[in-house]
């Protein structure tokens, strides 16, 4: 995808996003007359999502991508910002409007044990999104629809009478990709969805993503820890920290030449699995500080290689720097 | 020939479920030299883990249950050994770090008193060298300001600190062996990163030989010497670093790192293993690979290959290499 694409292509745009969550602590700390904490999770980030896309979301734990995909699909409301689907507000959506537009946007969870209900059999998982959102009017119809849906997937008739617990990992999250597609989504915002699979599964699973989004024209925003699997899967890539944005960029781009000395430490503490390659290390001082109540200036400050005094005063802006990057330092 | 610490000899392990007979560690056979770095890897069900534990006597018996094999730690079977010998042999010269520092530190304790706890016991120090040791210990492990730390309960550590503190804590005996099964596995790649390192400059500074259990290739592309690749309770394939990575002989080792994502490269599709890990309480006959190997002929369906020596200390066990 290149930066000079017509603008209304942008599918998602997100601008200053934010979500603060307070956090009052207990009772004795109120007694004592201890003032309440703001963690803040997502700060202020702004991406934009082109049509049949993937963007990689990318960073460490308590980072803030599954908020910003919770933030998305309002199953968060946001402290403030803008979230904008096909250039209409979604946050001004009344509920019965986010439900209908709730169809365009799908989410594919981490967990394929918690997210299917072990209750319910395959067609009943995968006809609930048809009932719901009324795209079938009758159960031959539907039975149809979810068959479809489940040849999409890599599995066949004799699966759809079982119950989640009668699958592997690998096969529950084909199940729960079924689900997301059932209603014919624009937007599949797939958290961490590949983290709990073994290698090889894993590989089939990234393998169907991609098959999906080309049948389909799907637009993705991936979100995952592993850095291998985001250079593999996205077009462009967000890194964040600590509930900022530190850069954004062309995948390619971004891995042969990270700019942010964020995105250079991380790309160094990967170990690649061939023993040619250095051993990975740490460039960064010390561990990842907390988001609750976190001083002024740069996030990656105290830890960063390269810090100078403006850093500890001064939050830096995600900035353009041609190619279609944007990157957030003071030393660039 | 320097001689190995430690000897796995045809080493079975079953379990006797409700649901069935589960064969967890079938016939596998390793060695490990003094001072060397050996990498487990396998995916998840393999049997990798319940390996490690037979070394420590750790399965629980019944349901499991060794059914054949011997474990020579420094030439003596720990197989035959009587409850009391293992624990002292727990105590004073194997340790094992867990993926779950949580789960494995008591957390109604001060992690202090359970590391000076494991010094009293173990080596019969008194309280106040016990305590010495211990702010020495978490000290190497790189935990700042020891001194206060000692005083800490477990939840009050990050991921990152609470691995190095398990760690403190297998060293606290002077181990000549540390078992890690999965250690880096539930951090974060930055902490990750420094666990290695913090690994790497423990084996050399104890001279402890290490058995390194892991699914992720890149960690032993980097940690190990020698790399043991299981599948489905075999191990399958069996050489140096280079060996495995660069000249891979089994169809599942060759598979398995074509599955992976790289960071240099950037290809349209990935090559995975099509199909499914098979269910281990109906194994196929034969190679457990044969249903989802590209290459698999009418005898992998019969009978299990048996290792063979393609090159000086690089072991395969696939049909194919009979034929050639």
């Amino acid at each position: 995808m290149d930066a000079s694409a017509p603008a209304n292509d942008i599918l998602l745009e997100v601008e200053d996003l934010t979500k603060h969550f307070i956090l009052h602590g207990d009772l004795f700390s109120k007694l004592a007359g201890e003032k309440a904490q703001t963690l803040k999770a997502v700060d202020g980030i702004s991406f934009h999502i082109r049509k049949g896309e993937t963007l990689g979301l990318v960073g460490e734990s308590g980072c803030g991508k599954s908020t910003t995909a919770r933030l998305i699909t309002r199953l968060v409301e946001p402290t403030s910002g803008e979230i904008r689907l096909k250039d209409e507000d979604l946050l001004a959506f009344s509920t019965e409007r986010m439900q209908e537009v709730r169809k365009e946007i799908q989410l594919v969870f981490q967990d394929p044990y918690s997210s299917l209900n072990p209750r319910k059999t395959i067609m009943q998982i995968l006809s609930r999104p048809l009932e719901i959102h009324g795209l079938v009017d009758s159960w031959v119809e539907k039975r149809e629809r979810v068959l479809e849906l489940l040849r999409y997937v890599g599995l066949g008739i004799e699966h759809i009478d079982r119950y989640p617990h009668e699958f592997s990992g690998g096969q529950r999250q084909r199940i729960a990709i079924a689900r997301a597609l059932s209603v014919n989504p624009e937007l599949v915002i797939g958290d961490e969805p590949v983290s709990a699979l073994d290698v090889s599964i894993q590989a089939q699973i990234l393998n169907l993503f991609r098959e999906l989004q080309q049948e389909f024209d799907l637009t993705y925003l991936f979100i995952a820890h592993d850095l291998s699997v985001i250079r593999h899967i996205s077009d462009r890539v967000a890194v964040m920290y600590i509930g900022k944005i530190v850069e954004t960029g062309p995948a390619d781009k971004l891995f042969l030449d990270p700019l942010h000395p964020y995105t250079k430490a991380l790309l160094l503490a990967v170990p690649d699995a061939d023993p040619d390659k250095p051993p990975p290390k740490l460039t960064l001082k010390g561990e990842v500080s907390t988001p609750i109540d976190p001083p002024p200036g740069c996030r990656l400050c105290g830890r960063c290689p390269v810090e100078t005094k403006i850093c500890g005063e001064v939050d830096p802006e995600l900035v353009e720097v041609g190619d279609g990057r944007h990157v957030a330092c003071h030393n660039l | 020939m320097p001689e190995p610490v430690l000897e796995i000899e045809d080493l079975t392990v079953r379990f006797h479920l409700k649901r069935g007979e589960l064969t967890a560690v079938d016939g596998v056979s390793l060695s490990i030299q003094k001072g060397e770095t050996f990498g487990l890897v396998g995916e998840s069900g393999s049997g990798k883990t319940v390996t490690a534990r037979s070394i420590m006597r750790l399965i629980p018996i019944p349901p499991g249950e060794i059914a054949n094999g011997a474990i020579r730690f420094e030439g003596e079977n720990v197989l035959d050994k009587t409850d009391a010998e293992m624990r002292e042999l727990r105590g004073q010269k194997i340790a094992m770090v867990f993926q779950e520092p949580m789960s494995a530190l008591n957390p109604v304790f001060s992690i202090g008193s359970q590391i000076i706890d494991a010094l009293r016991t173990n080596l019969g120090m008194n309280k106040q060298e016990a305590r010495e040791r211990c702010i020495e210990l978490l000290q190497i492990v790189g935990i700042p300001s020891p001194e206060r730390r000692i005083k800490s309960y477990v939840h009050e550590f990050s991921g990152g600190m609470r691995q190095r503190v398990m760690l403190a804590m297998a060293l606290s005996c002077d181990p000549t062996f540390l078992i890690a099964d999965e250690p880096t596995t539930a951090l974060d790649v930055t902490i990750q990163a420094t666990i290695l390192e913090l690994i790497e400059s423990m084996i050399e500074r104890f001279h402890m030989s290490l058995i390194f259990i892991t699914h992720n290739l890149g960690v032993v592309a980097h940690a190990c010497d020698n790399i043991g690749v299981m599948y489905a309770s075999h191990l399958v394939e069996l050489g140096t670093k280079n060996e495995i990575f660069r000249d891979p002989q089994h169809p599942y080792t060759i598979g398995l790192l074509n599955s992976i994502p790289r960071l240099d490269t950037q290809k349209e599709f990935l090559t995975p293993i099509e199909g499914l890990v098979c269910n281990m309480l109906e194994p196929p006959a034969g190679c457990k690979f044969h249903p989802r190997c590209d290459h698999a002929m009418d005898i992998c369906g019969r009978e299990i290959p048996q290792m063979k020596e393609i090159a000086p200390g690089h072991f395969s066990a696939c049909h194919l290499h009979e034929q050639t």
